[in-house]
């Protein structure tokens, strides 16, 4: 079958399509959170250190993991906007940093809440979480600067740049981090010192995060499609949906 | 070639020179940053000096980036930043030289500062050289990295705050680096492997900087 | 299933508030952030409606 890729490049022919993969993907997050949350509460065992308390991961780490992902893919998308000078490739990358920067700020969180009981104290300067933190100025950054740029157009090659930028960092900041942490040793526990991991356990953080995934790309495409309505606001097409008799 | 190079670094040292306000500024605001902590914390010595190389290389972050704002602003507003990027030579090349007077004026400065305000801080002799020698390996990656926030943010409203988001944490490897290089000769131990890896950064900045500094120009002005 | 009961299924071991509160907290930004985004998109449809009508 002959796809023409080239004809869902425009944003009129994208929206009707994304609109249409939308459900799709809702609904297979909702089964992958259904499948993890059961495997993590009710099958995985409780662990023999960290008791109950540990069940925190299969929303951690998951998240932590979409955090990262969703960093790259954005770049990526970056990277072919800046190449091939497509509007739409720059728009799915506006469209994921918001996601991301919620992923990440969960991650911090949910670590968070997970040290206290743990490690008595709300906060840990361990290489992930740190790393987890600055990840999350990355991804503001570029947020910021894609809303202070009027004009749209700049805005987007601008922020594909910040973002090609960032990827490159953010291998050399992680390495940098783990390097700092393992000087100062003494206080540091690191949030690596996950529990022993059963089977089950690992079955359900892979559920949750395929659930993440899916939930990520349906509210990617939801979010593209109010980008396209924004920026097109004044094209027929728009129009024709906002339900203007022209 | 070397011509244009040398003459945009000559009219960048001439300018800074004629308004000798940007050396000054950075060189007080260091002085301030640093005289603001042990007011904060206290004075004992031993606080002071083990607190020193983190505050004296955030310090030295912070001061650097203060002229950021101005590395491309002022050429873009008298028309001479278009006129290089339609030069014949490569951008990225010329853009080298407005980076290394940009250093010149607010990074050297820095360096040479520094170990009087170690002095306040109670490093011991040997910390300081060390201290010396990380900011001269550093402060070349700082400004390198900065351009690129001060190429992306050209023109925009509040730039300053924006660039210090976008750089900021781009920094955190040189500023790592930086004070563990201090810490450790503080604490008997060789700094070598930090000072290899400042120099690494800074080798790595200068190689790809410049390039995407270029293309954020580009990206900005037309 | 390993719970004895419900009540110990959320007690969690002691860690109540801790593992809920990581649940809860993932499900309202991810469902807030739905919401947000339905309400983008009703704005602009509006928006665009009163341009095309003004």
């Amino acid at each position: 079958m002959n796809i023409n890729w080239f004809k869902y490049s425009s944003p009129q022919t994208f929206y009707p399509l994304a609109g249409r993969m939308i459900p799709w993907f809702a609904w297979l997050a909702t089964a992958f959170a259904i499948a993890g949350l059961y495997i993590g509460f009710a099958i995985a065992p409780t662990d023999f250190q960290q008791g109950e308390a540990y069940r925190i991961i299969f929303v951690h780490v998951p998240a932590a993991w979409m955090s990262m992902v969703i960093y790259i893919v954005m770049a990526g998308w970056a990277a072919l906007g800046l190449a091939l000078n497509a509007r739409l490739s720059a728009m799915m990358a506006q469209a994921l940093a918001p996601t991301g920067a919620i992923f990440t700020f969960i991650a911090l969180v949910t670590g968070s809440l997970w040290g206290k009981p743990m490690w008595g104290t709300w906060w840990v300067w361990d290489a992930r979480l740190t790393s987890e933190l600055i990840l999350l100025f990355l991804y503001l950054g570029f947020i910021a600067l894609q809303s202070s740029i009027d004009d749209v157009r700049r805005a987007d090659r601008a922020g594909a740049l910040l973002a090609l930028v960032g990827v490159v960092n953010v291998p050399i900041i992680y390495f940098s981090v783990k390097w700092w942490n393992t000087l100062h040793q003494g206080s540091t526990i690191s949030m690596g010192a996950a529990p022993k991991m059963v089977a089950t356990m690992l079955i359900g953080m892979l559920l949750m995060a395929l659930a993440f995934w899916m939930y990520t790309i349906a509210v990617a495409l939801m979010r593209v499609r109010c980008i396209m309505l924004e920026r097109e606001r004044s094209s027929e097409w728009v129009k024709q949906l906002s339900g203007v008799n022209s | 070639m070397n011509e244009a190079w040398v003459i945009i670094l000559r009219r960048d040292l001439l300018l800074a020179l004629r308004r000798r306000s940007d050396v000054a500024t950075t060189l007080f605001f260091f002085l301030i940053v640093s005289s603001l902590f042990p007011l904060g914390i206290g004075p004992e010595p031993a606080v002071l000096s083990s607190i020193a190389p983190g505050v004296l290389w955030v310090a030295a972050l912070l001061a650097g980036m203060l002229s950021l704002t101005r590395l491309f602003a002022t050429d873009f507003s008298d028309g001479s930043l278009e006129q290089m990027l339609l030069a014949p030579q490569p951008l990225a090349l010329l853009v080298t030289a407005k980076i290394l007077a940009h250093w010149i004026v607010c990074g050297l400065p820095v360096v040479l500062l520094a170990p009087i305000i170690g002095l306040q801080y109670a490093l011991p002799n040997d910390a300081l050289l060390v201290l010396v020698l990380a900011l001269l390996l550093g402060t070349p990656a700082l400004s390198l990295i900065g351009a690129i926030g001060a190429a992306l943010t050209l023109g925009v409203r509040g730039s300053g705050l924006l660039i210090a988001l976008l750089v900021l944490p781009l920094y955190i490897p040189v500023l790592i680096f930086g004070a563990g290089a201090v810490a450790a000769s503080q604490h008997g131990m060789s700094a070598q492997a930090h000072l290899s890896l400042l120099a690494a950064c800074s080798l790595l900045s200068l190689v790809l900087a410049p390039m995407a500094t270029a293309a954020a120009l580009r990206i900005s002005v037309e | 299933m390993q719970w004895a009961s419900w009540a110990a299924f959320f007690n969690m071991g002691g860690y109540a508030f801790y593992v809920w509160f990581s649940f809860g907290l993932t499900a309202l930004c991810l469902i807030w952030e739905v919401l947000a985004l339905r309400k983008r998109s009703a704005q602009a449809l509006r928006l665009s409606r009163l341009l095309a009508q003004g």
